[in-house]
């Protein structure tokens, strides 16, 4: 079998992560706070969504288990995922959204950049793609982190709420394990723990801008990267984003 | 009652004033918003082009309903598209509103608290997938109807904005109209959602182009001025005439026993909507009436904060940025 089971395990990181963020900023379509923040945020989902397709595609065509995207997408269960938990938490209000979506877009900037330098086309090429939207993501997410940290005090103090919730989970981008390490081995990625410094840089910057402090707890959630322990938050997403796929097996749509 | 109010209003107007801009209007002019306008004209403006944005952002609901549930992510992505394609429909419309002196906030304080309205399309529920392709063919298609006229009516930035919406409507219908016809291919269950769709969606359809000629309240002004162009019957008949081969080709039924070709006519001969559930879905007693305003009323609220800090923000930045100039100055 030619499939090499740490690579599969990268691509799905990858696809997931965007699917499952995509997902998430999905959910505000129609309901943001202003018609140009609805027609922002789902620009940012689409791209996701576009990206989750790329990536997924090609993990399914590496595991060659005559999977598509879609079979990956809509017919795995929660422990089959392998984005992080920040991603999946739910949105509660548009300033948790949006911070969470910083955190997301400083570090996959960087990410996608050193993924340009991939010995694998596939991975090179797809990162060549998303790395422009994704700079575009974390120009909006900053300004926006920015301005409801800095805006008023209501503002701020549900920043400080969204903060408080979703630092314990910004760790876990950055922790390296075993697929991480088979990686940067074959030069197919950096470590993810390369990402620190400039995902500290992006965030200390905003944050002054922002008037927020950095927390400094150092605490990190961990089990969504490899599928050990997700959230609960996960099943509810799949059980609404997999209803069609699963109610009505082998149809196409 | 509307109607009457014009009226008085138009006689206090200084006649040539009047004269002249018929004339214009009759020449084929566009009206732009520094012109002068009689009263009348630019409240039915502010009214019906107000309605429109409504009809665009409420329109979000019953499709956004589907984004998380999308069974592809094809399709999930078609659909996102779609409803921010709606979004952005919404915003033109507004700003071509904005135009004639109301702001977009005023617009949507008079749909939240009921003064102003939008599509009764839109207080019906999407009960399955397949609602996303009948919404696309029949509710784009009608929209359509109703708008090419309107990329030709006299008020410059409505006819403007009308064009870029009409081009993204019928990719909308188009789309719809394929979705459709996947699942008429697919499984029985499959087949039975459209069908189900049909049934549902055909004459709150129907009823999107309005009350019968004979019953409407506004048309004879608007017609002359020209931000109506065509009678609510005319485009109903024409609706008709273009579905009905669709559906056939879909392999679907529509639910009328008088549907039939009239040779004489040259047209199809049907079923009138029931009106009076028309105007009870007006009146608010429609299946969604309630959670639709309420959906629009939550987001309003829920955004407040985001609002106003983005403003106080952008004040702050702009008192900085002053203060470190004079401090340049200095
Ligand atoms: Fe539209
Ligand atoms: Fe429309
Ligand atoms: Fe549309």
């Amino acid at each position: 079998m030619s499939s090499d089971p740490h690579l599969v395990e990268f691509f799905l990181r990858q696809g997931d992560n965007a699917l499952v963020l995509g997902h998430r900023l999905s959910e505000w379509c129609g309901m943001g706070p202003a018609l140009e923040e609805d027609i922002a945020l789902t620009n940012t989902a689409l791209d996701l969504i576009g990206q989750s397709k790329l990536w997924l595609a090609h993990a399914a065509e590496i595991e060659g288990a005559d999977r598509s995207a879609d079979d990956l997408a809509f017919l795995r269960d929660a422990y089959d995922f392998r984005n992080v938990l920040l991603l999946e938490v739910p949105n509660a209000d548009y300033g948790r959204t949006m911070l969470r979506e910083f955190f997301f877009d400083a570090f996959q900037l960087p990410w996608l950049k050193a993924l340009t330098d991939s010995t694998d086309d596939r991975v090179a090429e797809v990162a060549a793609k998303s790395a422009k939207e994704a700079a575009y993501h974390l120009e909006r997410s900053a300004e926006t982190v920015i301005a409801l940290g800095d805006g008023t005090d209501e503002s701020h103090a549900k920043m400080m709420a969204a903060l408080d919730y979703l630092w314990p989970y910004v760790g876990e981008m950055m922790v390296d394990d075993d697929v991480d390490h088979a990686m940067a081995e074959a030069g197919v990625a950096p470590l993810p723990s390369a990402m620190r410094p400039a995902w500290d840089d992006t965030v200390n910057a905003t944050f002054r801008e922002a008037q927020l402090p950095r927390p400094d707890t150092k605490f990190a959630h961990a089990g969504g990267r490899n599928g050990f322990r997700h959230t609960e938050h996960l099943g509810h997403m799949l059980a609404q984003m997999q209803v069609l796929q699963r109610s009505h097996p082998g149809a196409t749509w | 009652m509307y109607a009457q109010m014009i009226k008085s209003e138009a006689t206090q107007e200084d006649t040539e004033k009047l004269a002249a801009f018929q004339a214009r209007i009759d020449a084929g002019q566009k009206i732009e918003p520094k012109d002068w306008m009689p009263e009348g004209y630019r409240k039915t403006l502010i009214r019906q082009i107000g309605q429109h944005a409504h009809s665009e952002i409420v329109g979000q609901l019953p499709e956004g309903n589907w984004i998380t549930r999308a069974p592809s992510l094809e399709r999930k992505a078609n659909l996102l598209a779609k409803v921010q394609d709606e979004a952005g429909h919404g915003l033109y419309l507004y700003c071509a509103a904005e135009t004639l002196g109301v702001s977009r906030d005023e617009l949507t304080e008079m749909l939240l608290d009921g003064r102003m309205k939008y599509s009764s399309i839109f207080n019906y529920p999407t009960l399955t997938w397949a609602d996303m392709g009948a919404v696309g063919w029949l509710v784009d298609g009608a929209a359509i109807m109703n708008q090419v006229p309107l990329q030709r009516t006299s008020y410059g930035p409505y006819a403007r904005a009308m064009v870029r919406i009409c081009k993204e409507e019928s990719f909308h219908q188009r789309q719809g109209y394929h979705l459709l016809m996947h699942m008429m291919k697919g499984t029985k269950e499959q087949r039975r959602m459209c069908q189900d769709a049909m049934n549902r969606m055909w004459y709150p359809a129907l009823m999107m182009f309005g009350p019968s000629d004979k019953d409407s309240v506004h048309s004879e002004q608007s017609m002359r001025w020209k931000i109506k162009m065509n009678t609510n019957d005319e485009l109903r008949q024409k609706f008709v005439d273009e579905t009905v081969p669709q559906a056939k080709y879909l392999g679907l039924e529509i639910p009328d026993e008088n549907l039939r070709w009239n040779d004489e006519r040259g047209h199809y001969d049907f079923s009138e909507p029931d009106w009076s559930e028309f105007f009870d879905v007006i009146k608010g007693n429609g299946p969604c009436n309630v959670d639709r305003i309420a959906a629009r009323q939550k987001a309003w609220d829920d955004g407040a904060w985001v609002r106003e800090a983005m403003l106080a923000h952008a004040d702050k930045k702009a008192a900085r940025r002053a203060a470190g100039e004079l401090k340049n100055v200095a």
